[in-house]
């Protein structure tokens, strides 16, 4: 096909994209309290919430780390699931993919 | 959307917490299905690009901001099990390294803004391409409107669940009308945001979204017809 981009330069572009979105235009997003909170809050059942202690403090390099912990139990994940599809499946020809 | 600690009482939580449990073990199932050489590389990027964006929250209205939930997004992108999958596991790391959404209300966020934003996401989005032309171009709108309906469902979940558990006694038509109104609004990003999205996939490997194979299908057909 005529100038088809890759399958590793589409997954690719899209983790740079989400990795800035995550690193650094997450700094610039609205800090008031989202649609939920704002009605817990307006109806008077904000109190009831409770906090628990996160590991890690969002902040700084919070969105990074977040997104790749995400991106690593994903791609397990798939890894582990695929390859007990490929084991039940047992089919010895599979499509190459021409990346 | 993200339901903290408390909001909802014990029995309720347990039965979210059910309720999640149950449609990840179907969505494990489907997975291996979904999952061939096309949505297995999209599926890290899908769950990546969703926990990256629920960071980037946007204001609606006075004083209130919403975020991308992204269950249609991940739906139309890898297809329901997979996307499931993809938002279960964004709740989790969220609620784990976070406190971002309560521990025990963890099954309560993943039926919420997971398993009811996919599943109303991919049905609104499999009727919008039963009404629409069938064109590749058409993909990115579907799942805009599939987008636009699952944020305010799963505000009327919230209210419904409100309802059964919630610990603090209020007005449940005040609550829903906040609610789905606040949310309606949230519900036209999550469509902007979704509809930029699937549309920069489809526009340079519309084969890799799981959403636009039946029409790619469809359109192979005509063209061989075509060609005889």
């Amino acid at each position: 096909m005529r100038g088809r981009v890759s399958t590793r330069a589409v997954v690719l572009g899209g983790l740079a994209v989400a990795l800035v979105l995550a690193g650094v235009v997450s700094r610039f997003a609205s800090s008031e309290p989202d649609g939920l909170t704002k009605v817990s809050e307006d109806h008077g059942f904000a109190g009831a919430g409770k906090q628990h202690d996160g590991l890690v403090a969002y902040g700084g390099m919070s969105g990074l780390v977040g997104a790749v912990v995400v991106l690593a139990i994903v791609a397990v994940a798939v890894h582990l699931l695929r390859r007990r599809r490929a084991t039940e499946d047992s089919e010895p020809e599979r499509e190459p993919e021409s990346v | 959307m993200h339901v903290p600690d408390g909001f909802l009482d014990a029995p309720t939580s347990v039965a979210t917490g059910v309720v999640a449990a149950v449609g990840i073990g179907i969505a494990l199932r489907g997975a291996r299905r979904e999952l061939d050489d096309r949505t297995a590389p999209l599926a890290g990027l899908v769950a990546t690009f969703v926990f990256a964006t629920q960071m980037l929250n946007f204001p609606v209205a006075s004083g209130t901001s919403g975020h991308l939930l992204g269950g249609a997004l991940a739906a139309v992108l890898v297809g329901p099990s997979t996307g499931l999958l993809c938002m279960a596991v964004v709740f989790l790391v969220q609620c784990l390294l976070f406190a971002d959404g309560g521990i025990t209300a963890l099954g309560t966020n993943i039926s919420l803004m997971g398993i009811v934003t996919v599943v109303v996401g991919w049905a609104v989005f499999r009727g919008a391409q039963a009404v629409l032309p069938k064109r590749v171009s058409m993909v990115a709108p579907a799942a805009a409107a599939a987008a636009l309906v699952s944020v305010p469902v799963a505000s009327m979940v919230f209210v419904a669940l409100y309802a059964a558990g919630g610990t603090v006694d209020i007005p449940l038509g005040q609550l829903t009308t906040a609610m789905v109104g606040v949310h309606t609004l949230i519900g036209i990003g999550e469509a902007a945001i979704t509809f930029l999205a699937v549309g920069s996939i489809v526009a340079v490997r519309p084969d890799l979204v799981y959403g636009a194979r039946r029409v790619l299908a469809a359109r192979t057909l005509q063209i061989r017809e075509s060609v005889r």
